[in-house]
């Protein structure tokens, strides 16, 4: 197919579009709002709804009702909105319901900047809500990639039962960049027995619900989610590598970043000093085993991680490492994005050059 | 042409990274030149960005939005400057879509169509003007929303780093079409530099040389090296 050029932003939405995504609930914020902004346009010209809610927290709850219709739903937003969400994202989890949620990360904390950002890896890869649960993270670096990953993202929330986040900074939303479009491979997905699409007067109601009161069947619920989840990170952990073979220092980065850190890569190659990168594409589950696996070489020197943030993923990669070589740092936060330079000098301090 | 250019157009269409190259190519000892950056629908991926460069040409740079770095719709009055001072040769990069373009239909009163060129940047690689429909009902909306008329097109068509010759072409088949059904006059073909000792002889109307000043932030490196 001939390459068009997107907009990080609107190719996310198309891509929802694409997915069999209907429905879209959100409230607008800087820099996201391309998305809304292109579903307003051509969400009702297939049918589906297009509604901008009074605030966040009405729009993730409008998520949750359509998803329990067994819909195909997504609310995007950027870092305070998605604080906002995340009362209703626990309650998702809780009460199993497959649903796209974008974060186009911009500075923080609270309102912070409109300028990219990644200062919200905790939230997204913690959970922000309460309770034991887990949802998909999947961090695109390029357009093509945002593009891809929010139209497997609608078959993997179907597949778990379970909401997934797509992560990425503001470059991602405003940026432009060729692509063209490709379906996911097919996936088997599960019926949805559970959804309340009316009884017809031939079942017992379905009810979607998060509340247990009964603890030993909370525990039990608990336990079936911890399953789940285990088998989100034995079957969807996803990453890659770049020149990480024989590599003396090895670069850890998603989204913005990554890219940076590649062009840091070719200035550090000029100088003779050989160095890769291993991108998580998603940061929960984290590719922690394959980290380790790169960084056991006897070629790597030093672990760097680049973030836009004063330092989160880094925490991730400490626990893969288990302290196996040192790691070190360099990341901005508050929409300032370190140069390739910057980032080359980190890289060659850490190795002590 | 008119002393104030006035640049409009889908976004995504290379609006901003054409109105800068303007503005320098415009640029002499002596010359009073204004960039107003309009853009108050983007927050990214803007003609402030270039304010050193510019200032260091001579160009003034006229910046809304409190410094630019904010999702406001505040414009700076310094535009006015512009529309009075008649030795000024203006330069107003416009926010993209019609929405993008409103921002024009205030100034509608200080706005002569004796002084000024509204060009409709137009790139055949974006999605909702890939056709001449589509590129039309756009360059209306445009018109609608601004309250101007469009005066000039101006091909534009790209794929940021990957953009090759045919790329081009397709533009500037698709903007002689949309100048068949309009009767407006293509300006140029706006083609990076690399491009056009292999567009001699291929098109009839002038080639509008392109340097890529709007770049990602990990494009430094390698852009410098072409």
């Amino acid at each position: 197919m001939e390459k068009e050029l997107w907009k990080g932003n609107e190719a996310i939405a198309e891509a929802a579009i694409r997915a069999g995504c209907k429905y879209f609930f959100g409230y607008p914020i800087t820099p996201q709002n391309e998305i809304p902004e292109y579903l307003s346009a051509h969400l009702p010209k297939i049918g589906g709804c297009f509604l901008q809610a009074e605030s966040e927290v009405a729009a993730i709850n409008m998520v949750y009702g359509a998803a329990g219709c067994g819909v195909r739903v997504m609310t995007s937003s950027s870092s305070p909105g998605i604080s906002l969400k995340q009362e209703g994202i626990t309650y998702m989890c809780g009460a199993e319901l497959p649903a796209v949620i974008i974060n186009m990360m911009r500075g923080g904390p609270g309102l912070g900047t409109i300028q990219p950002a990644q200062g919200d890896y905790y939230q997204a890869t913690r959970g922000g809500g309460n309770g034991d649960y887990r949802h998909l993270v999947f961090a695109p670096a390029t357009i093509q990639e945002a593009a891809d990953y929010v139209q497997i993202a609608f078959d993997v929330a179907e597949q778990y039962r379970n909401p997934v986040m797509v992560l990425a900074d503001g470059m991602i939303g405003q940026m432009m960049e060729a692509i063209e479009w490709r379906e996911p491979e097919k996936r088997e997905l599960p019926a949805k027995p559970w959804a309340t699409t009316g009884t017809k007067g031939q079942r017992e109601p379905n009810v979607i619900n998060s509340l247990y009161i009964d603890p030993n069947l909370c525990a039990v619920h608990n336990e079936r989610l911890a399953a789940k989840y285990k088998a989100m990170e034995e079957n969807e952990t996803r990453w890659e590598e770049v020149n990480t073979e024989d590599c003396e220092i090895l670069f850890v980065a998603y989204g913005t970043p990554s890219r940076i850190a590649k062009a840091a890569i070719q200035l550090l190659e000029k100088e003779g000093i050989k160095a890769g990168m291993l991108r998580p594409i998603t940061l929960w589950p984290f590719p922690g085993k394959a980290l380790k696996n790169i960084a056991m070489q006897d070629s790597v020197k030093a672990v760097v991680d680049v973030e836009l943030s004063m330092g989160q993923m880094i925490d991730d990669v400490k626990i893969a490492l288990e302290g196996c070589r040192p790691v070190s740092f360099i990341g901005k936060a508050g929409g300032v994005v370190p140069t390739p330079y910057e980032v080359a000098a980190a890289a060659k301090a850490a190795i002590g050059r | 042409m008119h002393r104030m250019q006035i640049i409009t157009g889908h976004y995504g269409s290379g609006k901003t990274e054409y109105a800068v190259n303007l503005a320098l190519s415009m640029a002499r000892p002596g010359a009073r030149i204004s960039l107003a950056d309009l853009d108050i629908v983007n927050p990214y991926f803007r003609s402030f960005e270039q304010t050193a460069r510019l200032e260091e040409a001579g160009i003034q740079v006229i910046v809304t939005s409190c410094g630019g770095v904010a999702d406001i719709p505040a414009i700076n009055p310094a535009v006015l400057s512009i529309f009075q001072n008649k030795d000024i040769t203006g330069i107003l990069d416009i926010g993209g879509d019609p929405i993008g373009a409103r921002v024009l239909a205030r100034f509608a009163p200080q706005l002569h169509a004796e002084e000024l060129d509204l060009l409709y940047v137009l790139n055949a690689n974006r999605p909702e003007t890939k056709d001449v429909d589509c590129a039309l009902e756009y360059m209306r909306a445009i018109e609608r929303e601004c309250k101007q008329k469009v005066t000039g097109i101006v091909n534009n068509t790209h794929l940021c780093r990957e953009t090759r010759l045919e790329d081009i072409l397709k533009g500037a088949r698709l903007a002689r079409e949309l100048s068949q059904r309009t009767g407006l006059p293509i300006i140029h073909h706006a083609a990076e530099r690399r491009f056009v000792p292999q567009l001699a002889g291929l098109l009839s109307e002038p080639i509008f040389p392109m340097d890529i000043y709007m770049k990602k932030p990990w494009e430094i490196t390698t852009c410098e090296e072409e």
